[in-house]
C-alpha cells in the first residue's frame, strides 16, 4: 500500500468540496444578476404575437410559483442540490422533450475521443522533439528550425483552427470545412461512416496538436538539459555507449517523468478543453453544445454543461492522483 | 545613461526578451498613429462605409470606386459586411483588447499578491481557508466560470470594463498560488526575522521587506495574469458572450465565425485580428520567457 487511508479521506473530502462548491457557484451566479429566465421566456413568447396580453405579470407569478421560485432561496437552494445528488439536470430549453442529461451524452464520446487522441498525440510529439532540441548531438534542424515552432503554442488553439479552415478546408479544398460527419452519412458503425467521421476530425485535431505540442516540448528540453549534467550521462559516454542508447534509455527515460505528471493534469481537462475548437469547426461535441446553449438562451442547459464538466475534473484528477503513487516509485503519500 | 547602455547589452543576450519587447513598441506605435489618422467613435463601428455595398479590400473608398489616381488606400485593411473600416477595428480593437487584458491582470495580480503573501506570512486557518480556496478555484476550469457569470449577467450589460471585472474575478487565482509558495520559502529568511524583532508590523514587514525582494517575481506573475485574462477574454467573446457592440479583436473574431466570413472568401476579414491576436501572445510568450530569465539567474546560462 503506497497510500494511507487518511490521505485518502482528505482527497475525497476536496474531490466533494469541488463538487459541491461547482453546483453552489451554478446557484447562486445566476441568482446574484437582475436577469429573469422565466419573464424572459414568456416574454419572447408573447412578443411573437405581437403584443403583451393583459395579465403578463399574473402569468409570471403563475409560472414563477409553479416552478417553486417564489420559496425562500434557502429552500430553492436544497431542493436543486438534491437534484443535483440524484444527477436530475432538469430539461432542456430549447430542445424540450429532451433532458439534459440526453443532449451531454450525445456530444461526450465526440468530445472524448477528439482530446484523448490529440492530447496524446501532443504529448508524445512535442516531448520527442524537446528532447531533440535539447540533444547536442542532433542535427542543426533541431537544434535552431523547430524552437521557433514553439511559438505555436503560444495563441490560443481556436485561432490556429480559424487559419486551418481557411487555408486547407476552403482555399486547397483538402478536407471537410466542418461538423462531424459528412451530410447524408448516417451514424453507424460501417467503414464509410468510421473513414468519414476519421476526415472530419483531422483538422481539429490538427489545431489542438499544433497548439499542445509547445508546452510540452519547453517542458522536456528543460528536463533533458538538466540531466546532461548527471554523472551517470558522463559515464555512459565514457563507456562508449551508443548515441541512441544514450539518447533514449539514459536521457528520454529519466526526463520523462514530470512530463508524465503533466500529462495527467492535461487528462483531466479532457471534457473542456477544446469547447472552442468545436465550436469553429462545429464539431459535434460538449463545445458545440454549449455554445449553441448559450446562444439560445438554453439556462438549464449551460448549467448542466457546467456542472458535469467540472464534476468530470474533479474525478479525473482524483483518479490520477490515486494512480499516480504507482507510476512514481519515488512518491508515497503515507503519513 | 551608463544603465541605459547596461540594459541595451543585457538585452542584446536575452534576445526573447528584446524580440517580445520590439513587439510590444510596434503594436504601441501602430495603436498610437492609428488614433490619430482614425475617428475611434465612428470607423470602428457598424456603417463607417455604406452598407448597401458588399464587403471589400478595395483601396477606395466605396462611394468612390475609382479614386486610385486621386486619393489612394481610403481602406488598407478591408472592411467588413456591416462597413466596419477593419483598419480602424484593429486600432481601436487592440487597445480594447490589451485594456481588457491589463485591468483584469492588475486586479488579479493585486488580489492574488494580496492573498498570497498574507495568507502565507500569518499561516493558521486563514491560510488553511485561502489555500483551500484556490486549490478548488484551480480546478474548476475559469472559461466555464466565465461562462456562468457572464451568460447570467446579460449581453446587455457588458461593456469593456465590465468583460475586465468578469475577467478579474477569477484571474487572481494563479497569482495567489504562485506567491504564496514564494513568500513561504522567504518568510524564514534572516532578515524577516530581523525585521520582527526590531518590532515591525506584519503589513510593514511583506510591503517593505519582502515586496522589493519579489519583484521580478510579481513582473512575470503580472506578464502570465495579463497573458490569461486576454485568453479568457478571447474565448468568452468567441462564445458571443463578449461586449458585443465594442469592436474588440475577440467580438471581430465572433462576427467572423458567426458571419463564416472564411467560406465566403472574406478573408481579410478574419487575416485582420487573428495577425494581431497571434502577435499579442507571440509578444507576451517572449517576454514571459525573458523575464523568467531575469527572475531565475540560474536558467540565464543553462547552456
Amino acid at each position: 500500500m503506497r497510500y494511507s487511508w487518511s490521505f485518502v479521506l482528505k482527497r475525497f473530502g476536496l474531490l466533494l468540496l469541488i463538487i459541491w462548491s461547482g453546483a453552489t457557484l451554478n446557484f447562486f451566479i445566476p441568482k446574484m444578476t437582475p436577469r429573469n429566465p422565466l419573464r424572459e421566456k414568456l416574454l419572447q413568447e408573447a412578443s411573437r404575437s405581437g403584443y403583451i396580453p393583459p395579465g403578463f405579470e399574473e402569468m409570471v407569478q403563475a409560472y414563477e410559483s409553479k416552478f417553486g421560485l417564489d420559496r425562500p432561496l434557502w429552500q430553492q437552494y436544497m431542493s436543486y442540490m438534491g437534484d443535483m445528488l440524484r444527477g436530475d439536470l432538469g430539461f432542456s430549453i430549447s430542445n424540450y422533450p429532451k433532458t439534459v442529461w440526453e443532449l451531454i451524452l450525445e456530444g461526450l464520446p465526440w468530445t472524448v475521443g477528439l482530446l484523448l487522441t490529440t492530447t496524446l498525440l501532443a504529448f508524445l510529439i512535442g516531448s520527442l522533439l524537446g528532447a531533440l532540441m535539447a540533444w547536442p548531438k542532433a542535427s542543426n534542424l533541431f537544434r535552431y528550425i523547430l524552437p521557433s515552432l514553439l511559438i505555436f503554442g503560444a495563441v490560443p488553439a481556436y485561432v490556429i483552427a480559424l487559419t486551418l479552415i481557411y487555408f486547407v478546408a476552403f482555399r486547397w479544398k483538402l478536407l471537410p470545412i466542418g461538423g462531424g460527419y459528412g451530410i447524408g452519412m448516417f451514424p453507424g458503425m460501417n467503414m464509410a461512416f468510421i473513414l468519414d467521421v476519421l476526415s472530419h476530425s483531422i483538422l481539429p485535431a490538427l489545431a489542438l496538436v499544433l497548439a499542445g505540442t509547445g508546452g510540452w516540448a519547453i517542458g522536456m528540453r528543460g528536463m533533458l538539459v538538466t540531466i546532461q549534467g548527471e554523472d551517470y550521462m558522463t559515464f555512459g559516454e565514457a563507456k562508449g555507449l551508443k548515441d541512441w542508447r544514450l539518447f533514449y534509455r539514459y536521457g528520454v527515460r529519466n526526463a520523462l517523468l514530470p512530463q508524465v505528471t503533466g500529462l495527467a493534469l492535461a487528462l483531466s481537462f479532457i471534457v473542456s478543453g477544446s469547447v472552442l475548437v468545436e465550436l469553429v469547426m462545429g464539431y459535434p461535441g460538449i463545445g458545440t453544445l454549449l455554445a449553441r446553449s448559450i446562444s439560445q438562451l438554453d439556462y438549464f442547459m449551460i448549467y448542466g454543461i457546467v456542472f458535469v464538466i467540472i464534476t468530470g475534473i474533479a474525478i479525473t484528477m482524483f483518479i490520477m492522483d490515486m494512480i499516480y503513487p504507482f507510476l512514481d516509485p519515488r512518491i508515497s503519500y503515507e503519513g | 545613461m551608463e544603465r541605459l547602455q547596461a540594459n541595451l547589452r543585457y538585452l542584446r543576450r536575452n534576445t526573447s526578451l528584446a524580440i517580445g519587447l520590439g513587439i510590444l513598441v510596434v503594436l504601441v506605435l501602430f495603436t498610437l498613429t492609428g488614433y490619430i489618422i482614425i475617428d475611434p467613435k465612428v470607423d470602428p463601428y457598424p456603417l463607417a462605409g455604406p452598407a448597401s455595398s458588399p464587403p471589400t479590400l478595395n483601396y477606395c473608398p466605396r462611394s468612390d470606386p475609382d479614386c486610385e489616381k486621386t486619393e489612394p488606400k481610403a481602406y488598407i485593411f478591408g472592411t467588413d459586411a456591416q462597413g466596419r473600416d477593419l483598419y480602424g477595428v484593429a486600432v481601436a480593437g487592440t487597445w480594447m483588447t490589451i485594456q481588457i487584458g491589463l485591468m483584469a491582470g492588475l486586479i488579479g495580480l493585486g488580489v492574488g499578491a494580496f492573498l498570497g503573501f498574507t495568507s502565507a506570512f500569518y499561516g493558521g486557518w486563514y491560510d488553511l481557508v485561502v489555500r483551500w480556496m484556490v486549490d478548488v478555484m484551480l480546478t474548476v476550469p475559469g472559461l466555464l466560470l466565465l461562462v456562468v457569470i457572464a451568460s447570467s449577467l446579460g449581453d446587455q450589460t457588458i461593456s469593456v470594463t465590465g468583460m475586465g471585472f468578469i475577467i478579474a474575478s477569477i484571474s487572481w487565482r494563479g497569482p495567489a498560488r504562485v506567491i504564496r509558495s514564494q513568500v513561504l520559502s522567504m518568510r524564514e529568511q534572516s532578515y524577516v526575522m530581523m525585521a520582527r524583532l526590531n518590532g515591525m508590523s506584519g503589513m510593514g514587514i511583506i510591503f517593505r521587506e519582502m515586496m522589493p525582494n519579489l519583484l521580478p517575481y510579481l513582473g512575470a506573475s503580472l506578464v502570465g495574469a495579463v497573458t490569461a485574462a486576454i485568453f479568457a477574454s478571447m474565448g468568452l467573446a468567441a462564445l458571443g458572450l463578449g461586449p458585443l457592440r465594442e469592436p474588440t479583436l475577440g467580438v471581430t473574431i465572433y462576427w467572423v465565425i458567426n458571419q463564416s466570413a472564411f467560406l465566403r472568401g472574406l478573408w481579410w476579414w478574419g487575416a485582420v485580428p487573428i495577425g494581431i491576436v497571434a502577435l499579442i501572445f507571440v509578444m507576451l510568450f517572449l517576454i514571459s520567457i525573458g523575464l523568467d530569465e531575469v527572475a531565475n539567474p540560474r536558467v540565464r546560462r543553462a547552456e
